[in-house]
């Protein structure tokens, strides 16, 4: 796992679920996140786009129920 | 030298531990124009500095049929960082009918000072998007009478429920009509019935007073139907539109919040040299500057037709320039493809102060606030001066490229405006005769003399049908001589029309230069034998002339004639107000109390009156019709 894409999406993980950064590791997901609903995945998933400016497909954003796998996903667009 | 994003929110986190509000305001501002992932930081951020800083409330509701959730923070973000707090609420997934429906529905209860009504095409009449060639007319137009009525239960039914705003997004049309070419070869076609019903919907917000239409198909091919779209959203989460341009549809948004909330900007004050032209006409010359219907001039032309479409819409412009007056006045003068001309600009400020003494002069010789100052200049220097010493003046940002002035400065929302009266593109006129008027005084011996030189005529009336846009935008904007400060939406004064006791009184000023206008309003409330002011507000053109003493002699005398034996009146402090707090006093009122409602004033009216000032004739209301 990229350590630079693991922070920056670390970074945007706590905005989004708004909790300290400290909170936020690599397993954190839905189950493990308070704000981690639906709508807040939405915004997660659109601000990952922004910041990294890719494209997420619906598979992609479906996959994305971890900090690890949202990491993976990321790194998969950039590196195409 | 760029600072990564996540420097620059720690910078941020920096300034607002350290209790700077200000600067951290500015960095977050900066933040969001350069991250686009930055709306839930921002959003974060201001909620902690928001108390220090002078942010227009506004409560926002939005009734939708698809996903708008990632709206939220971006429409919050951008209207932070344009000055307006809002407070959003987002109405239940394709619930709009019922929440506009039902009186008792959360939308209502919620009381939006603005509602947004944004329905896909697909969702309202899936029919339009799934047409076929083989639609019989018949069909297409009996189609296009559901969606029309549609909308028209929905907007009269809100009418009835709120007097508060309504905005209807019109209906975007597919990126490619079903038939193809053949669409457009007839008349009644998939894109040309969807055009109709626009056309059907703007005509009946134009009946209705606070009601209006958002351009959404105009919106969408800014960018082009094909860029706006995102088919994988869509089917995902029913959201239709690409992430990048979310911040579109919100900039569209702002552009109905500024003037709904009152941030707007009244004045744009503009520099000269790389700004309306090219180059530095000091060194440059007349023949030297870039101006012109050709690259490299066109752009600054393209900008000065901006700022006259600005000045046509009610805006006044001002000159903020470093320059020697001569050379400025000759490119003014005698350059062929200049657009805009002296007696375009309210206030001339050409010399070698500094921006900021010139931005002060302008507001005071104008009566204008600082923060309805628009301030355009090419140069980043000096708009970072103006922003550390006035943070009220609104900073258009324009870009290093000439090319992109005029779309920034059409863009930009404290420019826009929701209605346009006559005294709007007059308004310049008036400044003018002010300046006359200005001169004249110094020159006369005493006020008095000056007062029977300017030979005021006014007229006072109750609201008409004609007058009620003017009293509406008057309560709105007006903060110097304003008593209460209380804002009014012309559906909110129609309403207390029909309250029993209430009167409105407007005051129009003709003079020896200019008629100026409706530039005065009052509403009275009669409560037993007490006749209470509940608003007094006059336009600051006109302040220190009589006008206000004449207004109020007027109420007295009427209050009087109705038996009233007390007149009360209250003064609530704002920033803008001073000018207008020793108004009671003047007049012979006594103070009643002080609460945090300011300070209650009355007048007994058996033994206090309010004389009418003998240089000020009243005319009757037909004689000037």
């Amino acid at each position: 796992m990229d350590e630079s894409v693991f922070k920056e999406v670390r970074q945007l993980a706590a905005e989004t679920f708004q909790t300290e950064e400290k909170e936020v590791t690599a397993d954190s997901s839905p189950d493990t996140l308070e704000n981690w609903d639906s709508i807040q995945h939405l915004n997660f998933v659109l601000a990952l786009e922004a910041r990294f400016q890719i494209e997420l497909s619906a598979e992609d954003m479906e996959g994305a129920r971890s900090i690890a796998d949202a990491v993976r996903i990321v790194e998969a667009r950039i590196s195409r | 030298m760029m600072m990564s994003s996540s420097d620059q929110r720690s910078h941020v986190d920096r300034l607002i531990a350290d209790g700077k509000p200000l600067e951290a305001e500015y960095e977050i501002a900066q933040l969001w124009r350069s991250d686009p992932s930055s709306a839930a930081f921002v959003v974060s951020r201001y909620k902690l500095i928001r108390s220090g800083l002078s942010l227009r409330p506004c409560k926002v509701a939005i009734e939708r049929s698809f996903t708008l959730e990632p709206l939220e923070n971006v429409c919050r973000a951008a209207a932070f960082v344009n000055g307006i707090d809002v407070t959003l609420r987002l109405g239940p997934f394709n619930a709009y009918a019922q929440d506009m429906l039902n009186p008792e529905s959360g939308l209502y209860q919620f009381d939006p000072d603005v509602v947004f009504l944004a329905v896909l095409t697909s969702d309202v009449a899936p029919e339009l998007w799934t047409w076929s060639a083989r639609t019989p007319d018949a069909v297409a137009q009996g189609l296009m009478q559901r969606v029309v009525s549609h909308f028209q239960q929905l907007i009269e039914t809100f009418r009835a429920h709120s007097a508060r705003y309504l905005v209807v997004h019109l209906l975007e049309r597919p990126a490619y009509p079903n038939q193809g070419i053949l669409d457009n070869q007839t008349l009644v076609s998939q894109m040309a019935i969807i055009g109709r019903i626009n056309d059907e919907l703007r005509r009946l917000a134009c009946r209705q007073k606070g009601v209006y239409t958002l351009d959404y198909d105009g919106l969408i091919s800014r960018v082009g139907s094909l860029n706006w779209r995102d088919e994988a959203k869509w089917e995902a989460v029913r959201l239709p539109i690409r992430s990048e341009f979310h911040r579109l549809l919100a900039q569209e948004w702002l552009k109905f919040l500024h003037p709904i909330s009152g941030r707007i900007a009244k004045l744009v004050a503009v520099d000269l040299d790389n700004t309306l032209w090219g180059g530095v006409i000091g060194e440059d010359g007349l023949a030297g500057i870039k101006l012109g219907k050709e690259y490299p001039g066109a752009a600054y032309r393209s900008l000065q037709q901006a700022l006259l479409d600005l000045r046509e819409r009610g805006l006044l412009l001002a000159v903020c320039s470093k320059n020697n007056i001569d050379d400025a006045m000759e490119a003014f003068d005698k350059h062929p493809e200049m657009l805009l001309k002296r007696e375009d600009f309210a206030a001339l400020r050409i010399n070698w102060n500094d921006k900021v003494s010139n931005l002060r002069a302008i507001a005071s010789e104008l009566n204008v606030g600082l923060e309805s100052i628009a301030f355009v200049d090419d140069n980043p220097v000096e708009r970072q001066q103006v922003r550390s010493v006035l943070p009220e003046v609104q900073i258009v940002e324009l870009p290093e490229n000439p090319t992109q002035f005029e779309s920034i400065v059409r863009n930009f929302p404290a420019f826009e405006r929701l209605a346009l009266s006559e005294e709007d593109r007059e308004r310049s006129l008036y400044y003018a005769a002010h300046e006359r008027a200005l001169e004249l005084r110094s020159q006369s011996k005493t006020l008095e003399e000056f007062y029977h030189f300017l030979h005021q005529r006014v007229v006072i009336q109750a609201i008409t049908p004609l007058t009620l846009t003017r009293v509406a935008q008057l309560t709105q904007k007006t903060n110097q001589f304003n008593l209460t400060t209380r804002r009014y939406s012309e559906q909110q004064i129609q309403a207390f029309a029909t309250r029993s006791g209430w009167r409105a009184y407007t005051i129009r000023v003709i003079d020896r230069y200019a008629d100026n206008g409706l530039v005065g309003v009052a509403f009275t409330i009669d409560s037993q034998d007490t006749c209470e002011i509940e608003t007094f507000l006059l336009s600051c053109r006109v302040i220190g002339r009589g006008i206000e003493t004449a207004l109020l002699a007027r109420i007295v005398e009427e209050a009087r004639q109705r038996g009233m034996r007390h007149l009360k009146g209250r003064f609530i402090p704002t920033k803008k107000n001073r000018p207008a707090h020793t108004f009671f006093r003047d007049n012979g009122f006594a103070p009643l109390d002080e609460t945090s409602e300011g300070v209650a004033w009355q007048l007994d009216l058996q033994r206090g009156n309010v004389p009418w000032p003998a240089w000020i004739e009243l005319l009757e209301a037909e004689a000037t019709v």
